[in-house]
């Protein structure tokens, strides 16, 4: 009997691997895709956390000559005051037309009111939201507020009083979170990467050795030969696999290698990333590869059409991935209740380990075990559903 | 041998076999006639266990093909409608794939994926990937495939579709060989001349029924008919 299964896993094996479409989705989609979405995205995240503080601002200000003293504040700290606006009106187009991002107005009574200590106001017009993220709106009010501030204390200073008077509670700041945990947050969308790869892995194979057998016309004369169905699906699901750890085994290297080039120090962040890290990523993520095979394998067993198969497991490709959008949104810390679920579990010892806490075997244990199960739950269901006469006839 | 009796197989609100009984004895070509749609290819399906009748038996030499599907199986060598091979495994891998499967260790298989190659002249193509094959030479494959574990019985549903004459004359020569080993063939085919030319037991089929059985001679006696095709339209117009 075991030799039946391992006589079809190898001819699928042998089959595939001539394949270009399961050479595509194993071999080079899910390891090259990945790592390289990966590292455009951090890329992109570090790039933009530099841009917001450094960068030069233009801001349109109407009615500089009422205060010299206010426009050389901002020049002075990167605002390039331009003077193309002239009242009140063409600011609120301009902004409303998205010309300018923001504006400031400073209304003629501004000199008057701030000689005489009282209301000097001044104006900002912006629509948040048409701006991106906001950050010129936040950088000119965070001035204006340091600048009013500055103001306040001479002031007080002047009248010989103490500026503390203003600031009755000074907030210290004490960051707690280390280099290793903050770069979570962006690790997080790693499992989501690993399993959609591991799933990729067998994708093609799944449909080949189900859906498209039947559409080429081998599933019948495969069905005349003396060897049981159950000997029969379970080869293909152990094929199934092997392209699955191939294409796990290669994303994760590829992950290991892109993040040792990512510059993710320059975000205060650090990966412990090594090949250490990296098999236990594997070992963590083995017992999702049955579960997986399992499930496209009885999905594509009851399509009409290699077509039919894709759209559907294209579906499939989503659910693994549930847990984890809800995990993210939740903020969800590991637990053992948690463990049973499959995929979340994988997603959070995944997280733990990147945070480079030790790795709980008892959490460890139940994932796997429940995983496993899961996946001979469905290998089951999908025989159960392959040993009906209906198979052929579809 | 292979016996048939009484079987009837409906899908959904379609009786596709109403009442079938027939033997087909060894070292004999029984044929299958009828037209398109008269039951021949779920008939054969029955007797190679992928379909289970709704009522009546079918037995390839005394094994019930319910009872025991396995078993029978054992016993059949199968060239289905249609058969597809695998398109990125050659000739050659594509027989040995089902004589493995067939039980035979890969050692044994060798020697016969050859001696095949060589009697049906695929030599040529035997290191060729099967998707670039022509119809003809599909179907040589397909029937390499299906003796490579030298059945005793052997199941051919329309086997000469697609094929060219000359193609068509090889495989009536052997067909004629292998009955002379003594294996029990059932064939099923529309074509008169086909049936004519090589069966020495003819069932002819029509609307899910046996409408006449017996050999060539024995229908042309009954039916005062010269050729086969009179026979035929007669028995399929009375039902």
């Amino acid at each position: 009997m075991s030799s039946t299964i391992l006589t079809v896993c190898r001819k699928e094996v042998i089959e595939n691997s001539r394949d270009r479409r399961t050479l595509f989705s194993t071999l080079l989609f899910g390891p090259l895709f990945g790592p390289a979405l990966f590292a455009i995205m951090i890329n992109v995240m570090i790039s933009q956390a530099l841009s917001g503080a450094e960068e030069d601002i233009t801001l349109p200000i109407v009615g500089q000559e009422h205060a010299p003293n206010l426009v050389a504040f901002l020049r002075r700290r990167g605002v390039e005051a331009s003077a193309d606006l002239e009242s009140l009106e063409e600011a609120t187009a301009a902004v409303r037309e998205g010309e300018h991002e923001i504006v400031l107005v400073i209304s003629p009574e501004f000199p008057a009111n701030f000689r005489a200590g009282g209301d000097a106001r001044v104006t900002l017009v912006f629509d948040p939201s048409q701006t991106r993220l906001n950050l010129s709106t936040r950088r000119v009010r965070g001035l204006l507020n340091a600048y009013s501030r500055q103001l306040a204390f001479m002031r007080l200073q002047a009248r010989g009083i103490s500026p503390l008077l203003l600031r009755p509670i000074t907030i210290d700041e004490f960051d707690l979170s280390t280099a290793t945990g903050r770069s979570v947050i962006l690790l997080g969308m790693l499992t989501y990467l690993l399993l959609f790869a591991t799933l990729m892995g067998g994708f093609h194979l799944a449909i080949d050795s189900t859906a498209g057998e039947r559409e080429r016309g081998s599933l019948e004369p495969l069905l005349t030969t003396p060897v049981a169905r159950a000997d029969l699906l379970l080869g293909k699901m152990a094929a199934t696999m092997c392209y699955m750890m191939l294409s796990l085994t290669l994303t994760v290297a590829g992950f290991t290698v892109a993040l040792y080039f990512a510059p993710l120090e320059q975000m205060g962040m650090s990966s412990n990333f090594g090949p250490l890290v990296a098999l236990k990523i594997i070992l963590i993520l083995t017992p999702f590869v049955p579960l997986g095979a399992a499930l496209m394998t009885l999905v594509a067993s009851f399509t009409k059409s290699y077509k039919e198969a894709q759209t559907y497991l294209g579906l499939v490709l989503l659910v693994p991935t549930l847990p984890l959008i809800i995990a993210t949104f939740l903020n969800i810390r590991p637990d053992l209740s948690l463990m049973w679920i499959p995929s979340l579990s994988q997603h959070l010892l995944i997280i733990e380990l990147i945070k480079a806490e030790p790795l709980n075997l008892g959490y460890l244990g139940v994932s796997t075990t429940s995983t496993l199960l899961f996946g001979a739950l469905l290998a089951w269901l999908a025989i159960r559903l392959y040993d009906r006469e209906r198979l052929l006839r579809q | 041998m292979i016996r048939v009796d009484t079987v009837a197989k409906r899908f959904g609100a379609v009786e596709a076999l109403k009442d079938v009984s027939f033997t087909a004895r060894n070292g004999r070509i029984t044929g299958l006639l009828g037209p398109n749609g008269a039951g021949k290819s779920t008939c054969l399906r029955i007797l190679y266990t992928v379909l289970a009748p709704d009522s009546g038996t079918a037995t390839i030499d005394g094994i019930d093909v319910v009872a025991d599907p396995i078993a029978a199986r054992r016993k059949l060598g199968v060239l289905p409608h249609n058969a597809g091979l695998y398109p990125h495994l050659n000739a050659r891998e594509n027989i040995a794939y089902f004589g493995e499967l067939q039980g035979l260790s890969r050692r044994e298989c060798e020697p016969r994926v050859e001696a095949l190659l060589v009697r049906l002249g695929l030599t040529e193509i035997a290191d060729r990937r099967a998707k670039t094959f022509s119809q003809g030479e599909r179907t040589k494959v397909a029937l390499a495939r299906a003796l490579v574990h030298e059945p005793s019985h052997l199941l051919l549903d329309e086997p000469s579709n697609g094929l060219d004459v000359m193609a068509t004359r090889s495989l009536r020569q052997w067909l004629r060989e292998l009955k002379a080993e003594g294996r029990c063939i059932i064939l099923s085919s529309h074509i008169m001349q086909e049936v004519t030319a090589l069966c020495d037991d003819i069932v002819i089929i029509a609307h899910g029924r046996v409408v006449a059985l017996g050999t060539p001679g024995e229908l042309q006696q009954r039916f005062g008919q010269t050729s086969l095709e009179d026979i035929f339209v007669q028995t399929v117009a009375q039902t």
